[in-house]
């Protein structure tokens, strides 16, 4: 039983570390803000979760357990809200997404066309 | 493998802070800002527990709540202050 909880441990945390990193590049390398919001977003919402369940499969039963839950719950519930801000507040900032002009461009096109 | 997860979180931390320094707008800093507590609340939780610390479980729960309610708070007052800037000039329509 230890055994498998290990492994299942092991696999959570390099399941996350992976996703954790990639987020970092992500964040680092994409063009434009809101590719920026995408990479980091969506991997730190993965990433958090698996990251402490692998530390919760290796605790004891205590307290401890509880708060990483809740720690899991708030990041799971705060961290997409505070993306969906930040992506709100830069659009409403005046910046476009790099293909945007594009779409509205068409779209215009297509709308003054009939 | 809790040591590996560590070292993997100390290097996105790294990622984040030079985008953090580097963004070329406000948006882009508040991003690497947030993500880099984002990756300090799961730093506190690991390490804590590999080093045995005490009580670090609450700590890293405050922080979460702090980071969430910093960004909020950051993010409302940029769009706020750009929408009573867009207000002041008379040509412009939202």
């Amino acid at each position: 039983m230890t055994a498998i909880l290990e492994l299942l441990s092991a696999i959570c945390l390099l399941l996350g570390s992976v996703l954790c990193v990639t987020g970092g590049v992500g964040l680092l390398r994409m063009p434009d803000f809101f590719s920026r919001v995408h990479a980091s977003g969506v991997t730190e919402t993965l990433a958090t979760p698996l990251l402490l369940m692998g530390l919760a499969l290796q605790m004891e039963w205590s307290l401890d357990l509880v708060k990483v839950a809740m720690i899991l719950i708030l990041v799971l519930a705060t961290n997409p809200t505070a993306t969906h801000a930040m992506a709100k507040a830069t659009l409403h900032g005046g910046q476009r997404p790099l293909v945007f002009d594009d779409v509205k461009d068409t779209g215009g096109e297509g709308s003054s066309k009939p | 493998m809790l040591t590996a997860a560590i070292v993997a979180i100390l290097v996105t931390m790294l990622l984040a802070l030079i985008r953090t320094f580097l963004g070329p707008t406000e948006y882009d800093r508040m991003l690497g800002a947030n993500s880099f507590g984002t990756k300090t609340v799961l730093l506190i939780a690991l390490a804590g527990y590999v080093l045995q610390w005490n009580s670090y479980l609450d700590v890293a729960l405050l922080y979460a709540l702090l980071n969430f309610v910093g960004t909020i708070a950051v993010m409302r007052f940029f769009e706020y202050r750009n929408a009573l800037e867009e207000r002041d000039d008379p040509g412009s329509t939202v």
